[in-house]
């Protein structure tokens, strides 16, 4: 399976054998490759990028009473993502409610982002200047969690904030209150278990930058007067940016388009737009505007994608 | 000389400090936060783990130690099947993506770049990128598509779906371990005439196998815990484990629900840790 990849091309370019043999040997690796790699690329491409076309065409289509398509070009779809059509006069008036499940997802996934990283940069932080037994064992404890099941972690929280809740009968218990406070269904209730499910996914990147920090050059900022502040501002976090730029997109991708969390913590009242569009194909049955804000949805994570790649590979010259 | 600027007070102390123990690492309330955290991260699944032992129906109020909820849990039929279920996709989709990884690894690591690589990097990441929800609804959409074309229906598409995203997560560690891996052994194997096949059976494949395990552990966790996916994509009565757990609390929760989840919260601790055991570096 390991034919000699790296043959020197220039051997002996005046032979024509010798040239011959090389080129079908070229030839042969390049068919052993695209044989390896094309099962994978098929299964991909057949079931994860093709179906995105689908959706795309289907957003531009008119939606079937029961689920699916009518084969009409429409772009009634596009527009319903934020307006709303009269049923008489035909007039377009705000869609508040869908506004309202994006601004909130929005705000949501950006607190996460924010709480995340307030949280996560200490964090990795300390485990990176732990000597290495301890950062193992630290690692290893902030990697179970970043494994562990997303619906029973989130099961967790609700067992927390509910009225009977863990919080609610320690702060009775204490009589700090004498009745419970509402806090599952809410949008606290979700913020919550967002940053609960996404914090470890913030701590590993930055902990993966924050291991190859040179220490030196944090010493040479002590030795030229500045404060451990300034220290912190003006070389430490530009050191690591590429691992705070990471660990935000995994937290703000997942959590813009979360399902499960406000699913469970904030019910009926408090959607997200993972929520929302998983409605357009269940009892809302509307598949084209469903299609119309999957795409959104991934036009946004594009977005911060491609800040990513920017951010790194403006920092990273020649990695990555 | 002895005009020489003074440095200020602060400056001087700060000078002083570092002469003894100053901690060029050390910042201020890190640890404290650091400590926090894991707190934080591991305190909610500790109270969901104790209340599965609880004689009492509530779940947040401490009576006595009973396993009654597991064997309830147990010899519950709708979590047995829901469980089979899990397992049976799980060992599939995790068959079928390791498999195709390895293969697509061994054909993108250890080589000079060549034309499509970046390509088939990004393609083979594309899971990874794309919202959850999104790869969801897109994918039933086609398998709807599917099934009205042909009729066929079964928990194929269910596997296939779940294939696709653990492609990514078994194809990295592979990936990783091969970068790791002299060229030498199996120019070694290839100059005592072993032939390719016999090279990759004798060699590559041993020294590969820890990699190959490490994704093995991966996908089938990613699998075993997807909701999202599973929840739009499956057929009726087709209930995976994590559809039965969503689809029962948001009827309610009964400590029941704390069992199977302390279950499912130790098999995914138990794959990490293996993951953890098959890629550790050797000193």
């Amino acid at each position: 399976m390991t034919s000699p990849t790296a043959m020197p091309a220039n051997v002996s370019a005046s032979d024509p054998a010798a040239e011959a043999v090389l080129r079908a040997a070229k030839r042969r690796e390049t068919w052993r490759r695209w044989f390896l790699v094309s099962p994978a690329l098929i299964i991909i491409g057949g079931i994860g990028i093709l179906p995105l076309s689908i959706i795309l065409l289907y957003s531009l289509l008119e939606p079937a009473e029961y689920a699916g398509v009518v084969w009409n070009f429409s772009v009634e779809a596009w527009i319903n993502l934020l307006f709303e059509r009269d049923m008489f006069d035909e007039t377009l008036t705000l869609a508040d409610a869908n506004i309202a499940i994006f601004t909130r997802s929005i705000v949501q996934a950006g607190l996460t982002t924010i709480s995340a990283l307030i949280i996560g940069f200490p964090t990795a932080y300390f485990i990176a200047t732990r000597p290495e037994r301890q950062r193992n064992a630290w690692l290893f404890l902030i990697t179970i969690p970043f494994w562990t099941n997303l619906l029973i972690r989130t099961f967790a929280i609700m067992l927390l904030v509910r009225d009977q809740g863990v919080i609610n009968n320690v702060l009775i218990w204490m009589g700090v209150i004498d009745k419970p406070i509402e806090m599952l269904f809410t949008n606290f209730a979700v913020a919550l278990g967002l940053i609960y499910v996404y914090l470890p996914f913030m701590v590993l990147p930055l902990y993966a930058s924050m291991e190859k920090l040179d220490f030196r050059i944090v010493e040479a900022g002590y030795d030229l007067y500045a404060t451990r502040f300034a220290v912190l501002r003006r070389v430490i976090v530009p050191l690591v940016k590429p691992g705070i730029v990471a660990g935000c997109i995994l937290v703000f991708i997942p959590s813009i388009g979360a399902y499960v969390t406000p699913r469970l913590l904030g019910g009926g009242k408090h959607m997200m737009l993972g929520n929302l569009i998983a409605n357009q194909f269940g009892t809302s049955r509307n598949w084209p505007l469903g299609s119309a804000m999957a795409l959104m949805l991934m036009a946004l994570v594009m977005i911060a994608l491609v800040f990513y790649v920017r951010n790194a590979t403006a920092k990273e010259p020649g990695h990555g | 000389m002895a005009e020489a600027v003074a440095p200020p007070p602060r400056v001087l102390a700060a000078a002083w400090t570092r002469g003894r123990g100053f901690d060029v690492r050390h910042l201020p309330g890190f640890a404290a936060v650091a400590w926090f955290c894991l707190v934080a991260l591991y305190a909610p699944m500790l109270v969901l783990v104790i209340f599965s032992f609880n004689a009492n129906r509530s779940v947040t109020i401490w009576t006595e130690f009973s396993l009654n909820w597991y064997a309830k849990a147990i010899h519950n039929e709708g979590i047995q099947q829901a469980a089979i279920l899990s397992l049976q996709v799980a060992i599939a989709a995790t068959a079928i993506a390791t498999i195709v990884a390895t293969m697509a690894a061994l054909a993108t690591t250890r080589t000079a770049p060549y034309r499509g690589l970046a390509a088939i990097y990004a393609i083979i990441n594309q899971p990874l990128m794309v919202p959850e929800i999104v790869t969801a609804v897109a994918t039933l959409v086609f398998f709807a598509l599917i099934k009205e074309a042909t009729g066929v229906t079964g928990v194929g598409y269910l596997i296939f779906a779940h294939t696709v995203f653990c492609i990514p997560f078994a194809y990295m560690p592979i990936r990783a371990r091969l970068e790791g891996m002299d060229l030498t052994y199996e120019m070694v194997a290839a100059d005592l005439y072993a032939t390719p096949w016999r090279t990759f059976r004798r060699v590559t494949l041993p020294l590969l196998l820890p990699g190959i395990l490490a994704g093995v552990m991966l996908s089938f966790v990613i699998s075993l815990d997807d909701v999202v996916i599973s929840l739009l994509v499956s057929g009726p009565g087709q209930t995976t484990l994590p559809l039965y757990i969503i689809g029962q609390l948001r009827r309610g929760i009964t400590p029941e629900m704390n069992a199977v989840s302390t279950i499912f919260l130790a098999v995914s601790a138990l794959l990490v840790t293996l993951f953890f055991v098959f890629t550790r570096k050797k000193k």
